[in-house]
């Protein structure tokens, strides 16, 4: 009787036990669930880490400028000195100062080795500009340039600077088309598990028809079943994901672009929206796959 | 309570049944014969509502089968209590679990007394906690008839009920069924044992029907 006693709890016999467990097919809906999770966590890594790169570029290189001087040797001083008096009376710099040698030398450096001898090699001057947040008139500057100093040539960054900038927004634009698509191949992947879970519970399916039960609660039973499951697998999925970004080498100690790809502050809150919406869309799928069906079954 | 007027079906191009008119009384009782084949299950799913006619009208409660909605059908089948002769069980549920299952199935509170009663009736209070795999074949159909009766439906269809039992248990089961008929329900079965008509004729006014040729038809006296 103890059996009879739990029977009589109000939700001892919830919609989701009339269904059989079904192994394979929850363990396969879990398994893709985490897969999925995981990937959607690299992909919001991604579209993170290049959206701080588009960001960091476009306004560190907006906000500055590079003037060259290829002149004679004999001219070289005298043309830096009349770019300098060019820039001091330009509206919008906040600072401009020619490079040193030991400056040029480290530019260099990653081409040529350390023993480079600058100062036996006919290189330019280079002038570098920080520019306020009202920023120069370039083309006036070029302009007044071409005058005071012929060999002088101005280089505001736009050049490169919109097609990296371009590159980094397209990267975190493909980040974000990964997660819809990664969202849409798990709504995919779990229809058809839920698919095949209905196929296989045909009897199930019409026993309770036959006992007057609606499409909706035969739905729910299943709708449950696969929210929870999709929710445990991307769970996992995104720990997972998330151990695995955690791991990733330092910014600092590389210092390359990729290396930059973990989250940072705030922004590993962002992974933890992975398993809710995660079981949202196996609601949603679930539930239209199971209508669909069931529509098709007097 | 079912009404048939010139009810046909046909299945995959043949007709199965055809100009079958019936109207079942509020608690008649009745049997349905005919040789295996002849369209008896077919006749019975028809008054249930699992196949639509393919020509005719029918009428559950008052109601044309065919305007009714997927909703409408299911609150339908709650009125009418059917027994198969595989009986249709859940077979990971228990016995009670199986039993109860029209009330979960519509979001009804199950009531313990309720419950112990019912499976008392049947002879199945021993057995509420075992699967239905570990009953006999007459404690399955008794255990049916509980899971037919558990929404106190008005209409009570059996198909072939006791076409795997023998002569005691067959007995058995025809008495609960006209226990139900004088309770007031409308019975219905499906069956082509000749004795469990007799015998039912003993206990209870009924009328019998044969489908032949397709038709259906009203038993002559040899019965």
């Amino acid at each position: 009787m103890a059996r009879l006693a739990w029977l009589m709890r109000a939700d001892a016999l919830g919609s989701d036990r009339v269904v059989p467990p079904t192994g394979f097919t929850a363990r396969l809906t879990v398994l893709t669930a985490a897969a999925m999770a995981f990937l959607a966590v690299f992909a919001l890594a991604l579209s993170l880490a290049t959206g701080r790169l588009a960001d960091r570029w476009s306004q560190a290189l907006a906000r500055s400028a590079t003037i060259r001087i290829s002149a004679p040797a004999d001219q070289m001083a005298a043309q830096t000195r009349a770019v300098l008096d060019v820039l001091a009376t330009t509206p919008g710099l906040a600072s401009s100062r020619p490079l040193t040698g030991d400056e040029m030398r480290k530019l260099l450096d990653p081409w040529f080795g350390p023993d480079l001898p600058v100062d036996s090699l006919p290189l330019p001057q280079l002038i570098e500009l920080v520019e306020t947040d009202a920023g120069i008139d370039a083309e006036g500057l070029r302009l007044r340039l071409s005058v005071e100093a012929p060999g002088a040539v101005l280089d505001d960054h736009t050049r490169w600077r919109r097609p990296l900038v371009a590159a980094a927004e397209r990267l975190r634009l493909l980040g974000l088309m990964s997660l819809v698509l990664i969202g849409a191949a798990t709504a995919g992947m779990i229809t058809l598990a839920a698919q095949a879970a209905l196929a296989a519970n045909g009897q199930v399916i019409r026993v309770l028809r036959l006992v007057g039960a609606r499409d909706l609660f035969i739905a729910r039973a299943f709708v449950r079943r696969f929210t929870l499951r999709g929710f445990a697998g991307a769970a996992i999925g995104t720990a997972l994901g998330m151990l695995a970004v955690a791991l990733l080498p330092d910014t600092d100690e590389a210092g390359g672009f990729l290396t930059g790809l973990g989250f940072q502050g705030v922004a590993w809150a962002w992974p933890l929206l992975v398993p809710p919406l995660a079981a949202i869309v196996a609601f949603v799928a679930t539930r239209a796959a199971a209508l669909r069906i069931l529509r098709g079954i007097r | 309570m079912i009404e048939l007027q010139n009810v046909a079906m046909s299945y995959g191009g043949g007709e199965l049944l055809s100009e079958m008119t019936l109207k079942l009384a509020p608690g008649s009782f009745h049997f349905l014969t005919g040789p295996s084949g002849a369209g008896k299950t077919t006749f019975l799913k028809l008054c249930y509502a699992e196949l639509m006619p393919s020509a005719g009208q029918l009428a559950l409660f008052g109601q044309d089968v065919r305007a009714m909605g997927r909703d409408d059908i299911a609150h339908l089948r709650r009125r009418i209590g059917v027994v198969h002769q595989d009986c249709q069980f859940l077979d990971h549920l228990s016995v009670a679990e199986n039993v109860v299952l029209p009330l979960t199935a519509t979001g009804r509170p199950v009531r313990e007394r309720e419950l112990a009663e019912l499976l008392g009736w049947v002879g199945l209070k021993a057995h509420a906690n075992a699967l239905p795999a570990q009953l006999s074949g007459g404690e399955r159909q008794r255990a049916a008839l509980a899971r037919a009766v558990m929404m106190s439906p008005e209409v009570i269809l059996a198909d072939e009920p006791t076409g795997n039992l023998d002569w005691d248990m067959s007995l058995r089961l025809l008495t609960l069924l006209v226990e139900l008929n004088k309770m007031g329900k409308t019975v219905l079965i499906a069956t082509h044992d000749l004795n469990l008509i007799r015998a039912a004729k003993a206990q209870v006014p009924t009328r019998v029907l044969r489908i032949a040729n397709r038709r259906l038809q009203l038993a002559g006296a040899d019965l």
